[in-house]
């Protein structure tokens, strides 16, 4: 009981979390770009919306950072025995974070807001830009630190049975290291540019300010068509990789019971769960699973049935599948919303060539409502690894069953699950409330600068604004 | 020889105390500014004075935690998950508080300027005083078996030291904001900082008395305070008498020392120990059983060497470049903020 309350707070926090991460780095790579056309083509609209969208990326760093700062805590509160167990080899990533990414992040972004007229144009263009590198450097170390959960490597297990880091460089040359860090910074620039193109979109639908947001709809296609295009490829790639070392995760992914050589990919199924495991109803494409998974024509993939089989032998009796349910669909909201997105992609592309992207009137809806559908396709994504991980917590090393804070009793774990979910609740209903109004501001005046980032007017260096 | 554990005790340490002197100002500010400032505009003036800078403290409790992690995983995974409760709300009073820095002036609505200043005096009040009750644990022992688990429940974090150690930290707090507001603000606000300094000056130093004279008596050992303690005791006699003249810098930098050298004292005395056990000395955590291994630690420490310098000139920098007093806006510099139809993100 404990220990699953544990894990409901853990995915409900992390998954709340990285509804804002990706807006994050993808916003504050869009927002450094705007910067650097303002930078030299001297055109005040760029600047206006820098300052427009800068405000967007602030609203929602706010609730990302502190949302940030309960994962940091939650291992050690929650998951004690995982921490007592893994911190000589997972701890160290996480310190890594903090000291060269958050301080840099968090320094340069207040520099960045205060310091519009403060500080030489250059230099301060070099602040969003440290901004939007913190960002994803912070992600690389998270990645690192998760993907060894994944994929241990790079430890020997001391006397005490205990995982001790001798290699740090394999923590960071780990497969599924370097693509899943890949995927997860494509889909925050697939994020950050559809939540570009949404509000762009909004604006060009009512006519108003149709020169700049035009500009702004258009970059946000440019970075998106590639980026959904590459994710697709490196989707894949990790789908391969992870096929090697976690076989269960993708096995269960396409609910594959039976061991397959060619493997059909079921597109849609009725069923074909734990319990009935040859599903009812199933739409199938020959041959596809055996090219995902394997990237040949005719691969072979272990069925689950096996793979249990095979873990019995290895770890003791017990379940080694991880939920079919969960992992059969959060791969298909995935894939199947990514080719949406990618097609979606395809279409700006085609308008932006022409130059009628801000007269479509059925592209600009559309791209509205696409703003939805990053936000699933990442929980999806985070559904999909860290669920097909399971029973493990270390693949391979540790079991989450056993992972969690033996001196933490569950009415701790209600209580904190409960107020984590008000406090989330409320901060998400102020982001969003925030998020709506300033999307459909108008863009500031170009001589109202200073007022809305707190940083004064030139010449009167001391005037505070009442926000920043 | 200094061994890796060790240094990464005083690293840790390092973080503990510059998060108090930095984040410690912002918590003091944060508690202050509805009484230093009266209007919205002079509470904005006192929220802007650690605007650019107050995510940044932040980090250093981040990388002090995240550092235990690494460091000594068996510290952080036995302190974590015993003051459970109280972290709860230190994360709660810390999202709070962080979000309400950015929200609180994104509308003009009384109840929502309200509720986030709210969140940021009450926020900015329950952090140094529940962290300082957890330090002061750590010193005065908490009930921990021979595994290293938390045997007690919340009411057992509550012991009479770490309270005390809780209002000491909180009391220094409010006064090195108040003369972190005196240096950074004018006139009025200055004033008023200025009067808070003076109100808070004897409390404080009774506290850091008191919790000077508790700490001998806990940590055992000689019963002469150990220097850093005496610096304590005089850096916020002086920080008091400094607060009421004009040497803003100098009062400052007073309540600097005071917040670092109170904090230091914890760690100085807590060492070799990370933890006290007070179910049996023999279950005590100390620097070498709860350590990482010695590759682990040696990784860490190129990683620091490389990028600590780097934080502390970016950092230092920044605090440069807003360095000098906030002002309000005089009624004649067109357009005040608080009365612009159009101010854009009113």
């Amino acid at each position: 009981m404990t220990n699953e309350l544990a894990r409901w707070q853990f995915a409900t926090t992390s998954i709340y979390h990285f509804l804002f991460v990706p807006v994050t780095i993808g916003l504050s790579f869009l927002v450094a770009l705007l910067q650097t056309a303002w930078h030299r083509n001297d055109k005040p609209e760029y600047k206006r919306l820098t300052r427009f969208f800068g405000t967007l990326l602030l609203i929602n760093v706010a609730v990302g950072v502190v949302t940030g700062l309960v994962q940091e805590f939650e291992f050690g509160m929650n998951w004690s025995a995982y921490s007592r167990f893994v911190g000589d080899v997972f701890g160290a990533p996480l310190a890594m974070e903090g000291l060269a990414a958050f301080f840099l992040e968090s320094t340069f972004l207040g520099l960045w807001i205060f310091g519009w007229d403060r500080l030489p144009k250059r230099v301060h263009l070099a602040c969003i830009w440290l901004v939007a590198f913190g960002s994803m450097l912070s992600a690389l170390f998270i990645l690192a630190a998760n993907s060894w959960m994944q994929h241990p490597v790079g430890y020997a297990l001391n006397s005490h049975g205990q995982p001790e880091l001798n290699n740090v460089g394999a923590l960071f040359t780990n497969a599924t290291f370097l693509w899943g860090y890949v995927h997860v910074i494509l889909a925050s620039l697939v994020t950050g540019s559809l939540v570009m193109l949404a509000v762009s979109a909004w604006h060009l639908r009512k006519q108003r300010e149709v020169e700049p947001f035009r500009h702004a709809a258009q970059l946000s296609v440019i970075v998106l068509l590639p980026a959904i295009l590459l994710q697709m490829f490196v989707g894949n790639k990790l789908g391969e990789i992870e096929t090697k070392y976690q076989p269960a995760k993708i096995a269960a992914a396409e609910a594959q019971w039976e061991n397959c050589q060619p493997c059909s990919f079921s597109a849609f199924q009725v069923g074909g769960g734990k319990n009935d495991q040859t599903p009812s109803q199933i739409i199938e494409i020959p041959h596809l699973l055996s090219v995902l998974a394997t990237g040949t024509w005719n691969g072979a993939v272990v069925g689950l049935n096996q793979l249990q089989k095979e873990d019995e032998k290895k770890y003791g009796p017990g379940n080694y599948i991880p939920d079919v349910f969960i992992q059969y669909w959060s791969m298909r909201v995935m894939a199947y919303l990514g080719t949406l997105i990618a097609l979606l992609a395809l279409w700006g592309g085609w308008l932006v060539h022409r130059g009628t992207l801000e007269r479509s009137k059925w592209f600009l809806r559309v791209s509205i409502w696409a703003v939805v559908t990053p936000f699933l396709m990442n929980t999806a994504g985070w559904l999909l690894t860290e669920n097909g991980r399971q029973p493990w917590i270390v693949q391979g090393l540790m079991k989450t069953i056993n992972a969690n804070s033996p001196s933490v009793t569950s009415t701790d774990i209600w209580i904190s699950l409960i107020v984590f979910v008000l406090i989330y609740i409320a901060l998400g209903a102020a982001d969003l409330v925030l998020m709506l109004r300033y999307g459909r501001k108008e863009l500031d005046r170009e001589d109202d600068e200073g007022d809305q980032f707190g940083a004064a007017k030139p010449g009167a260096t001391t005037i505070p604004a009442l926000t920043y | 020889m200094l061994h890796l554990h060790t240094l990464w005790f005083v690293i840790i340490a390092i973080f503990w105390v510059g998060f108090f002197v930095l984040e410690g100002f912002d918590f003091g500010v944060g508690v202050l500014h509805t009484i230093v400032g009266r209007t919205d505009t002079e509470r904005r003036v006192a929220i802007n004075t650690i605007g650019p800078w107050w995510d940044g403290n932040e980090v250093w409790l981040i990388v002090a935690g995240a550092g235990m992690f690494a460091a000594f995983p068996a510290w952080y995974a036995t302190m974590f998950s015993a003051l459970y409760l109280a972290l709860l709300l230190v994360l709660a009073a810390l999202m709070a508080r962080g979000v309400a820095f950015e929200y609180m002036g994104k509308s003009e609505n009384p109840r929502w300027r309200r509720t986030w200043t709210w969140c940021t005096t009450i926020g900015s009040l329950l952090v140094p005083l529940l962290l300082g009750v957890g330090l002061g644990d750590l010193l005065n022992g908490l009930p921990i078996d021979s595994s290293h688990e938390f045997t007690g429940n919340f009411f057992d974090l509550l012991t009479p030291y770490g309270l005390w150690t809780g209002v000491t930290l909180l009391g220094l707090c409010l006064l090195h904001g108040a003369t972190f507001l005196k240096l950074r603000t004018a006139d009025e606000l200055r004033e008023r900082a200025r009067a808070a300094a003076r109100a808070l000056g004897w409390p404080a130093i009774a506290l850091v008395v008191g919790f000077v004279i508790w700490t001998r008596s806990v940590a055992g050992g000689p019963d002469v305070p150990d220097p850093v303690q005496v610096l304590a005791v005089i850096a916020v006699l002086f920080a008091a008498r400094l607060a009421r003249t004009d040497n803003d810098g100098w009062a400052f930098t007073a309540s600097a020392v005071a917040v670092a050298a109170t904090v230091g004292s914890i760690f100085i005395n807590l060492y070799p120990n990370v933890m006290v056990s007070s179910t049996n000395a023999a279950y005590n955590l100390t620097v070498s059983n709860s350590a990482s291994g010695p590759y682990a630690l040696k990784v860490m420490t190129i990683v620091a060497v490389i990028f600590f310098p780097l934080v502390l000139i970016y950092q230092g920098w920044s605090f440069h470049v807003f360095r000098g007093r906030v002002r309000a806006p005089a009624p004649s510099d067109p357009p005040p903020p608080t009365t612009v139809p159009a101010a854009p993100s009113a």
